[in-house]
């Protein structure tokens, strides 16, 4: 009575080959259940595979549609206005008549506030890097760098407000006839936010420099600083560059701070006191503007963008060639 | 007496000791000012929105909608707007994020494919929001036919944050030691069983604060929503997925470029919120990480 109980339970009743009537021996029986399940299992395998493949090539639309809708929404306006035009032209008036699509200014626009940030972020961010690395001790280091990376967090727009009701009129004390939306107050502030980019890479990578390198310095009587400039730095410099790099090419994609602080006057000039328009600053401009789709200031915004994105792109793809340099050095 | 000759070549410049003594100490101060400076920026800047805004945070500011007389203007539409995007860009982006970080850690061979896809999504974290914006807008608003709604919003949020939040995953699975692996594989199990049963389930805290991380991201992200949401004076809350919003940073944007005084201080106001609402996602992510980290040991 028990037995058959048991038997059921492992032969459930819709197995034909499981019925007390069925002429198979028992073992038979069985191996078909057995089977039956490893089949199932083998389905289901199958279909999980299939369908976390599909995730995955989500990633690979994302970055083909970026593509294509870039270069297919601009490819009217590349019918209007020639390429070459278009890259070396140095009045950019599009929504305006006369019309004119020269990109330059907004190029020189996100360029002089990309370097602000740069010069600002490598001062402060290798400086740090240097001493979190070589000078500070292991529980100072445990609590400083948290504290420079929630720097890292803040949103963008929040940097802008800063630039434009603190450090704006900062830094008017110093040069009097500073325009409330000028270059120089959204480079700093914008160094600022990718201060510890620049910080936590370099750091990483000067952590990853062999300790012999250090102890053979000393032992021949360097000081702490002849060993960090002399010895650390050079031998990290990859990681160094790499991390600038990237921290640049986040500088250049920023659009928030641009949009809120630099000014919205397209203008070919490297005077930071001035005001001038970045290339992400005019995509914003034309967005809140609600052009509708098909018109010129809504084909031109995609013109910029892929120029925007091709820039990054570079900076990206040459960041990550110094990362993987140091990485095969080293580690 | 024999005269010490110096060799050019040193590695080390013979400058006498004293001055590369006073060189050393001068420069841990430089170096420690960089942080210090870093550190000061961070400060001024929440002691400049603090005192801006605090005395405009009331539960009139938060309950209430935008309105043209700064007296009455509140955040409660940006409020409700950044919380539809934000769950709906979890639901979107944690079970994607998830599959593709398990596909590439326990699926996918090591061959030039993966290494392609993982050199793509390595790229796609790197793209300007701004592009993600512009994406959206072609494809989800205008190609889809979604309109400038919540849905279309949260969709380009998640391609956004997507890259982040597979790398943090992927990050958690590596650290599931193989060992644990390798038992379950000698028991007999398949792929999927190892997974499902030994590797999410350790794996799953470290990505849950990797994620919360990314959409704490999210939350602040301003640029994407501007190009896709551009209307920006909105007196009602979206009710379902098609409708129209605004999200905090968005908002605040737009009272940041109003030209009256006062809507300046109620972006401030507005900040702070904000800064509330992204610490405790932090603090949330922290606990977990904290929790999770104290269980391996």
């Amino acid at each position: 009575m028990r037995d058959s109980r048991v038997e059921t339970a492992s032969n459930p009743p819709s197995m034909p080959a499981g019925s007390p009537a069925s002429p198979l021996p028992r073992f038979l029986v069985h191996e078909d259940a057995l089977a039956r399940r490893r089949r199932l299992r083998h389905f289901e395998e199958t279909l999980v595979v299939w369908t976390l493949r599909s995730a995955a090539l989500i990633s690979v639309i994302t970055t083909v549609g970026i593509v294509v809708v870039l270069v297919q929404q601009s490819f009217g306006f590349f019918l209007q206005v020639p390429l070459w035009d278009f890259l070396t032209g140095t009045t950019w008036t599009p929504l305006f008549d006369p019309q004119s699509f020269g990109v330059l200014p907004l190029v020189a626009g996100t360029l002089l506030v990309a370097s602000i940030a740069g010069i600002t972020s490598l001062a402060l961010g290798l400086g740090a890097a240097i001493y979190l690395s070589e000078y500070a001790p292991d529980r100072t280091r445990r609590i400083l760098k948290p504290v420079i990376e929630i720097l890292a967090g803040i949103p963008t727009v929040v940097y802008g407000y800063f630039a434009l009701s603190f450090v704006t009129p900062l830094l008017q004390m110093v040069f009097p006839d500073l325009i409330i939306f000028n270059a120089l107050s959204a480079g700093i502030v914008m160094g600022l936010m990718i201060m510890p980019m620049v910080s936590t890479l370099s750091e990483d990578a000067m952590v990853a420099v062999p300790r012999s390198l250090r102890d053979a310095a000393y032992a021949l009587g360097a000081t702490r600083f002849e060993v960090a400039t002399k010895v650390v730095v050079p031998a990290a410099l990859s990681g160094i560059v790499a991390s600038f790099i990237l921290a640049l090419s986040r500088a250049v994609g920023e659009t928030m701070i641009v949009a809120i602080a630099a000014g919205s006057t397209p203008r070919m000039t490297f005077n930071p006191i001035e005001s001038v328009q970045a290339m992400t600053g005019f995509i914003a401009q034309v967005a809140l503007g609600d052009s509708p789709q098909g018109s010129v200031a809504y084909q031109t915004i995609f013109a910029v963008g892929l120029l925007l994105f091709l820039m990054t792109l570079v900076m990206n793809i040459a960041g990550r060639w110094f990362v993987a340099r140091y990485r095969q050095q080293y580690e | 007496m024999t005269t010490v000759e110096r060799n050019p070549k040193q590695a080390v410049p013979s400058r006498d000791l004293g001055f590369r003594k006073w060189r050393d100490r001068v420069f841990v101060w430089l170096f420690i000012s960089s942080v210090l400076i870093g550190i000061a920026g961070l400060l001024t800047l929440l002691a400049t929105v603090f005192l801006d805004g605090w005395s405009w945070l009331d539960w009139q500011f938060i309950t209430s909608y935008s309105s043209r007389k700064p007296k009455d203007a509140g955040i409660f539409a940006a409020l409700i707007g950044s919380l539809w995007m934000l769950g709906m860009t979890a639901v979107f982006t944690i079970p994607i994020g998830i599959g593709t970080a398990v596909y590439l850690e326990e699926f996918a061979g090591r061959g030039r494919v993966t290494r392609l896809i993982q050199i793509n999504i390595a790229n796609l974290a790197g793209v300007p929001s701004i592009i993600y914006g512009m994406l959206g807008l072609a494809v989800f608003v205008y190609f889809l036919n979604m309109g400038r709604s919540v849905a279309a919003g949260a969709l380009t949020m998640t391609l956004l944050v997507l890259p982040v939040v597979i790398i943090a995953s992927q990050e958690a699975i590596k650290a599931v030691p193989k060992s644990y692996r390798d038992a379950a594989y000698a028991l007999g199990a398949t792929r999927w069983q190892v997974v499902k049963t030994v590797v999410l389930p350790q794996a799953v805290p470290g990505m849950m604060s990797g994620i919360i991380l990314a959409l704490s991201r999210a939350i602040g992200e301003s640029a994407p929503i501007l190009i896709i949401s551009s209307l920006v004076f909105l007196t009602f809350v979206p009710h379902n997925p098609g409708d129209r919003f605004t999200v905090l940073p968005l908002q605040i944007f737009t009272w940041m470029s109003l030209p009256q005084a006062d809507f300046k201080a109620i972006a401030s106001a507005g900040i702070i919120l904000l800064l509330i609402v992204l610490l405790s996602m932090n603090g949330v992510a922290i606990f977990i990480r904290n929790k999770y980290q104290r269980k391996r040991e």
